[in-house]
C-alpha cells in the first residue's frame, strides 16, 4: 500500500476546498484515503483507449428556456443569511 | 400486524373515513414508536394535520379526489419542503428552512398527499447504514440493533414501521434500494430523467434520482406515477416514454459478476433459491457482464467528484451553519465548513477534489467516465438478449449498528446497486427471503423506462416470496 | 536599447444586455439601479436544491455575436463548472465553458479588422454567468466586512478572448471600440452601461514572459495600464531583470499594476462538464436564421458606404465604426446632403466641435437637418467655409438652425460684383504701394485679397475676390483706362 497522499498533499487538497480538519482527523484521513485510493487502483486495469466519456447518461440535447422573467420573491432568500446589513448580505472580510 | 396497503387507505379515506384521525392516528404511532427507531428528523405535525383536515373539508365539499388522497408521505431530508426545514441530515443545514418546494413535493400535493415528517439520512446522502447523520442512526424496525440500510433508512424504517404506507427516498448509488432490503420493504429508483430533480439536494447529479419506497409493488407504483413526469425545472427531465411490455414469458440474465466480490454466502443461497424457484415461471439465464467488475470504484470516483463541486455552495454565508468569523473570508471558510461537515462528507469532498485536480483528473475522472460508458454498453448488450436483469440488492444481511467503520469495507455495500446508477436505467428492490431472521432483496434491473417491466416482476417475486 | 516587439492578448467580458432575464433563472436581468438582493431567487443564490435552466436568447445572442466576429461556431457546445471560492460566487463554482479535456465553447477562431485593416484574430468565444457584487464599508483594505449584493449574480457574460496580435495599447484601445460598436450594432450589449463590458489583458515584451493585468474598468483605463506595464517591463528588461510569469492587478486610483499574492495564482479550477445542463447543438439552420435576422454591421456599412457613396476609405471607417455616427450620416444623405461632403463634415469638425462641448452624437441638437443645411449653404455659394464652421460650432451649442444664424448675423457670403469692386478700389486706394508691387509679387496679391477680406469681414466670394483683383492689376499692368 502505498501513500499516494502525503500530508502535504492532504493539506493542499482541504485548502482546495475549504475544509479545516482537526489533528486527529488528518492522522485518520490520511491512512483512510490512501487506502480507498488502493482501492480505486484496480480501474487502471481496464482499456480505455478510443472509449468516449459519458458525461450525461441521456442522450438529451438543447433543453433551454425562454427569456421571460418569473418575478422573484427575494425576502424569503434573503433572510436566509444569518448576517445581513441593511439588505446586505455580510461576508468576511477579504485581505 | 400487517398494515393496509396505501391502496385500500386511500379508498377507505375517499370513501368517508376521517384523514384528520388517520393523520393523528399515524402522528400518535410516531410520537410513541419511533424514538425506538429515530426515522424521523422532523415530524410535521402541524402542517400535517392542517392539510388533513383541508382534505376532509374538499372530501365533504365534493371535491376531485387526488389518486394518493389522505395518504401520508415520509420524504427524505434532502427534498425541499417549504416551510419545513431540510437538514440533509447534516449540522450545516440544521436550520435550514428552504423557501420552496421540490417539483416532487409539488406532485405529491396536487395528488392530495400529506407530507407527515422528513426522514433521517446520511449525512447529504453519503453512506449506506444512516449511520452518517448529525442525528443519530436509524435504527432498523426488523432488529434495533441493526442499521436500517441507507442513505434513505429513516424513509425505509418509517414504511416498515408503518408511520406512512409510502415514502420518498433518493437513490445516487443504492440509496433507495439499500435500506428497502435491509427493512424489507419495496423500493424502486427510476430512469434517469424519470423524476425531477428539482428541489433535491445534489450529492452526485448524474447518478441519482429521487424514488418511490412502500411496502409492496402496487403501493410503490401508486406513488411512482404521481412523482413521475417532465419537468422543466430539471434540464435533464426527459418527455415521458413508456416501454410496452409484452404479455410473453419473461428473460431474465443473472451477472455472475452479482456473486463475485464481498457476497455473503447466505445471501447469496437466498438469491440463487429464489431464482431457481422463479425458473418455474420465467426464463433464468446466467450471464456475464464483464465491466461490472469496476463498477464500484467508478462510481465513486464521479460520485465523490461532482460531491466536491456540489458542496462548496455550503459556506455558511447565504444559508446554513455560521460560526465567529476568522481573520479572513478564507479562514472563516474552513471553520464553517470544517465545523458543518461530518467525517464521511469530508473525506467524500477531499477525496473529489483530488480525482478532479489538475495531474489527476485524467487518471481519475475522465477515466471513470469511460469507464462508464462500457458499463452502458455491457448492459445495452444485455438487454437485446433479456428482458431484465437480476441479482441481490445487497451483497450482505443488515449489519449492526457500529460494526463497519472502515470506509472501503462500508463502500462495498453498494457493490450491486451502483451499476444502475452509472448506466441510468431503473433497478427495484423487493423482498425475496429471510436469512438467519434477516430480510434479503432481490434487485431487478430494466432498460431505460422500463419501470412497469419491473413492477410486472416484481408482483411475481411478490407471490413467490 | 532597441525597440522590442510587444504583444497584446485581450480577454473581454460582455455583459448580454439586452437579455430580460439572467443566463440561468428568470430573475430580471436589469439589475443597475434597484436595490441590493432585489433580483434574487433559489436559483441565482444556489440554494440547496436548485438547479439551472439555459436561456434560449443568451444562446442566440452568443451566435450572433460569434457570426459577427467571423467565428466557427460549436456545433455541440458543453456548459463546464469552473470551481474556485470566492464571496462573489454564491455556488463557490462558476457555470461557465472550457475549451480543452472535452469541453467545447461556443465559438473559437474568427477576427476582427481595427482602423487601418489590421486583422485581429479571435481564439475563442463562450458564454458564462457573472459574479454578484462586492461592496466595502471604508476601503477594501480596512473594511472589517464585505457586502454582497446576488443581483447582478447570475447575468449572461459573454467572454471574447482575442490572440496576442495588438502591438500598442493603442491597437488594443481600437479594438475594444471596434467591438462595443458591433456589440451594439448588433443589439446584444450596450458598452455605455456601467460594468457591462469589463476587460482583462495580457502582455508580453520581445517575446518574454506573458503578464497578466486584470480589473480594468474602462477602455480608456486599458490603454493606461498596458502603457504603464510596457514601461514596467522595459524597465526591468533594461536593468538584465527577469520579468515574472504572473498576474497583476491594475490600481486605477494610483494608476500603476501591482502583483497579486502567490496564493491566488494557484487556484485549480477542476473543471469538469455541469452535469445539471445537457449539451446543446447548434444547427446550420439555427445558425442561418441568425444570420438572415442580423442587421447591418460595421465592415459591410463602410463597404457600402465606399460603393454607394464613393466615401474616401477613411471617412467611411470612421463613420461605420460608430453607431450613431453612421445613423447621422445615412439621416443626412436621405434628407438629400451630399454624401461627400456631408462625411467630410462629419469626420471632420463635427467630432471635434461635440467633443469640445461635451456633447454626444446623440444629443437631439446634433441633428441631420442642421448638417445638410450647412452643406447646402456653402453648396449654394451663400457662405464661405469659413464661416461654415463658426455657424456649425453656434448651431450645436445654442440649437438655432444654420439658416437662422446665418440670417440674423448677416454672414451672406457677398457675391455682388458692384460692391466687390467698389471694395477692392477701396483698398487699392488705401494701398499703392503694395499695389505696385503686386503687379509682380504674388504674395502680395494675397495680401491685397486678405485686405478686401477684412473689409468685408470674411464675407467677400474668395473666387470672386481674386478675380477682381488679378483683372484690375492686369488693367493697371497695361495701362488701359479706368473705366
Ligand atoms: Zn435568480
Amino acid at each position: 500500500m502505498g501513500e499516494r497522499i502525503t500530508l502535504e498533499d492532504l493539506e493542499r487538497l482541504c485548502w482546495l476546498s475549504r475544509l479545516r480538519l482537526s489533528q486527529e482527523e488528518k492522522v485518520a484521513f490520511l491512512g483512510q484515503l490512501n487506502k480507498i485510493l488502493d482501492y480505486f487502483e484496480r480501474i487502471d486495469e481496464v482499456d480505455v483507449e478510443g472509449i468516449p466519456p459519458t458525461h450525461h447518461v441521456i442522450d438529451l440535447t438543447n433543453v433551454l428556456r425562454e427569456d421571460e422573467v418569473e418575478e422573484p420573491q427575494p425576502d424569503e432568500v434573503l433572510e436566509l443569511a444569518p448576517r445581513r446589513r441593511g439588505r446586505y448580505i455580510l461576508a468576511p472580510r477579504i485581505l | 400486524m400487517l398494515p393496509r396497503s396505501a391502496i385500500e387507505t386511500r379508498e377507505e379515506l375517499a370513501g368517508g373515513a376521517s384523514v384528520e384521525e388517520y393523520v393523528l392516528s399515524l402522528l400518535e404511532r410516531i410520537r410513541r414508536e419511533d424514538p425506538k427507531i429515530n426515522s424521523f428528523i422532523t415530524i410535521c405535525d402541524g402542517p400535517a394535520i392542517e392539510a388533513a383536515k383541508a382534505l376532509d373539508r374538499k372530501r365533504r365539499e365534493g371535491g376531485k379526489l387526488g389518486p394518493l388522497f389522505g395518504l401520508a408521505v415520509a420524504v427524505k431530508d434532502n427534498i425541499c419542503t417549504k416551510g419545513v426545514r431540510t437538514t440533509c441530515g447534516s449540522r450545516m443545514l440544521e436550520g435550514f428552512v428552504p423557501p420552496y418546494d421540490a417539483t416532487v413535493i409539488r406532485r405529491l400535493k396536487g395528488a392530495d398527499a400529506i407530507v407527515i415528517g422528513k426522514t433521517n439520512m446520511d449525512e447529504f446522502a453519503m453512506g449506506s447504514s444512516t449511520e452518517n447523520s448529525y442525528f443519530g442512526p436509524t435504527r432498523n424496525p426488523l432488529d434495533p440493533e441493526r442499521v436500517a440500510g441507507g442513505s434513505s433508512g429513516g424513509s425505509a424504517a418509517a414504511v416498515a414501521s408503518a408511520f406512512a404506507p409510502l415514502a420518498l427516498g433518493s437513490d445516487t448509488g443504492g440509496s433507495v434500494r439499500c435500506p428497502a432490503s435491509f427493512c424489507s420493504i419495496v423500493g424502486l429508483k427510476p430512469t434517469y430523467g424519470t423524476v425531477s430533480r428539482y428541489g433535491l439536494i445534489s450529492y452526485a447529479n448524474s447518478l441519482e434520482q429521487i424514488g418511490p419506497m412502500a411496502s409492496n409493488i402496487g403501493d410503490c407504483e401508486l406513488l411512482f406515477d404521481v412523482i413521475r413526469g417532465y419537468d422543466p425545472r430539471d434540464n435533464t427531465s426527459l418527455p415521458q416514454k413508456r416501454v410496452e411490455i409484452g404479455e410473453g414469458g419473461l428473460r431474465i440474465g443473472v451477472p455472475k459478476e452479482f456473486f463475485m466480490e464481498g457476497v455473503q454466502e447466505a445471501v447469496e443461497k437466498c438469491v440463487r433459491d429464489f431464482l431457481d424457484k422463479m425458473g418455474s415461471l420465467v426464463e433464468v439465464e446466467e450471464i456475464s457482464l464483464p465491466s461490472l467488475a469496476y463498477a464500484l470504484p467508478t462510481y465513486y470516483i464521479i460520485a465523490m467528484s461532482e460531491a466536491s463541486s456540489n458542496l462548496a455552495r455550503y459556506d455558511g454565508i447565504r444559508y446554513g451553519l455560521r460560526g465567529e468569523d476568522g481573520s479572513d473570508w478564507n479562514e472563516t471558510y474552513c471553520n464553517n465548513r470544517g465545523m458543518g461537515f461530518g467525517q464521511e462528507v469530508k473525506r467524500r469532498i477531499i477525496l473529489g477534489t483530488y480525482a478532479l485536480s489538475a495531474g489527476y483528473r485524467n487518471r481519475y475522472y475522465i477515466r471513470a467516465q469511460k469507464i462508464r460508458t462500457l458499463i452502458r454498453e455491457d448492459f445495452e448488450r444485455a438487454f437485446k438478449e433479456f428482458d431484465l436483469i437480476a441479482g441481490p440488492t445487497m451483497p450482505v444481511l443488515p449489519f449492526r449498528i457500529g460494526e463497519k467503520l472502515d470506509p472501503v469495507e462500508v463502500y462495498m455495500c453498494d457493490i450491486e446497486t451502483v451499476p444502475a446508477n452509472l448506466a441510468g436505467i431503473p433497478a427495484i428492490s423487493v423482498p425475496c427471503g429471510m436469512s438467519q431472521g434477516l430480510p434479503v432483496g432481490l434487485q431487478l434491473m430494466a432498460p431505460p423506462f422500463g419501470e412497469e417491466l419491473l413492477f410486472r416482476a416484481g408482483r411475481i417475486v411478490e407471490e413467490l416470496a | 536599447m532597441a525597440e522590442v516587439p510587444i504583444r497584446i492578448g485581450l480577454e473581454i467580458h460582455c455583459q448580454l444586455t439586452n437579455l430580460r432575464t439572467k443566463l440561468f433563472c428568470g430573475c430580471p436581468a436589469d439589475y443597475r439601479g434597484s436595490p441590493p438582493n432585489t433580483h434574487i431567487c433559489p436559483i441565482c443564490m444556489g440554494l440547496p436544491g436548485s438547479l439551472p435552466s439555459p436561456n434560449k436568447k443568451a444562446i442566440e445572442d452568443g451566435v450572433a455575436v460569434a457570426i459577427a466576429l467571423n467565428s466557427e461556431i460549436s456545433k455541440r457546445m458543453t456548459f463546464f463548472r469552473k470551481n474556485y471560492f470566492y464571496p462573489d460566487l454564491p455556488k463557490n463554482f462558476q457555470i461557465s465553458q472550457y475549451d480543452g479535456g472535452g469541453g467545447v465553447p461556443l465559438a473559437r477562431g474568427g477576427y476582427l479588422h481595427i482602423e487601418g485593416g489590421k486583422r485581429i484574430r479571435i481564439r475563442r468565444i463562450q458564454i458564462e454567468e457573472d459574479p454578484a457584487k462586492l461592496a466595502y464599508e471604508g476601503t477594501i483594505d480596512d473594511s472589517t466586512a464585505t457586502l454582497v449584493d446576488n443581483n447582478r449574480a447570475g447575468v449572461a457574460l459573454l467572454e471574447i478572448v482575442t490572440e496576442p496580435d495588438m502591438e500598442d495599447p493603442k491597437e488594443a484601445r481600437a479594438f475594444l471600440e471596434k467591438l462595443r460598436g458591433i456589440l451594439e450594432c448588433l443589439g446584444v450589449s450596450n458598452g455605455e452601461l456601467e460594468g457591462a463590458m469589463r476587460c482583462d489583458a495580457n502582455i508580453s515584451l520581445g517575446g518574454g514572459t506573458r503578464v497578466e493585468i486584470k480589473n480594468i474598468s474602462s477602455f480608456k483605463e486599458v490603454e493606461r495600464a498596458l502603457t504603464f506595464e510596457i514601461t514596467r517591463q522595459r524597465q526591468l528588461l533594461a536593468r538584465d531583470i527577469e520579468v515574472r510569469r504572473e498576474t497583476r492587478h491594475w490600481d486605477d486610483v494610483r494608476r500603476i499594476t501591482v502583483s497579486l499574492r502567490a496564493k491566488e495564482e494557484e487556484e485549480d479550477y477542476r473543471y469538469f462538464p455541469e452535469p445539471d445542463i445537457v449539451p446543446i447543438e447548434i444547427s446550420e439552420d439555427f445558425i442561418e436564421g441568425i444570420r438572415k435576422r442580423l442587421p447591418e454591421l460595421p465592415d459591410q456599412r463602410r463597404e457600402r458606404y465606399i460603393r454607394q457613396f464613393g466615401l474616401q476609405e477613411h471617412n467611411a471607417e470612421l463613420i461605420s465604426s460608430d453607431n450613431a455616427l453612421s445613423k447621422l450620416f445615412e439621416e443626412c444623405v436621405r434628407m438629400g446632403g451630399d454624401p461627400i461632403e456631408v462625411s467630410n463634415w462629419l469626420v471632420g469638425d463635427l467630432i471635434s466641435f461635440t467633443r469640445e462641448l461635451g456633447m454626444e452624437l446623440t444629443d437631439p441638437r446634433v441633428s441631420p437637418s442642421k448638417i445638410v443645411e450647412l452643406v447646402k449653404l456653402i453648396r449654394s455659394g451663400s457662405i464661405s467655409t469659413k464661416i461654415a464652421k463658426e455657424v456649425l460650432m453656434e448651431s450645436l451649442r445654442s440649437d438655432e438652425s444654420p439658416e437662422d444664424i446665418v440670417k440674423r448675423r448677416g454672414l451672406l457670403k457677398i457675391s455682388d460684383e458692384a460692391l466687390l469692386r467698389d471694395v477692392v478700389e477701396e483698398v487699392f486706394t488705401e494701398n499703392e504701394k503694395a499695389v505696385r508691387e503686386a503687379l509682380h509679387d504674388e504674395d502680395v496679391v494675397n495680401f491685397l485679397i486678405g485686405q478686401v477680406m477684412r473689409k468685408t469681414k470674411g464675407k467677400a466670394d474668395p473666387n470672386l475676390t481674386y478675380e477682381i483683383v488679378k483683372g484690375s492689376l492686369e488693367r493697371i499692368k497695361g495701362g488701359a483706362p479706368d473705366s
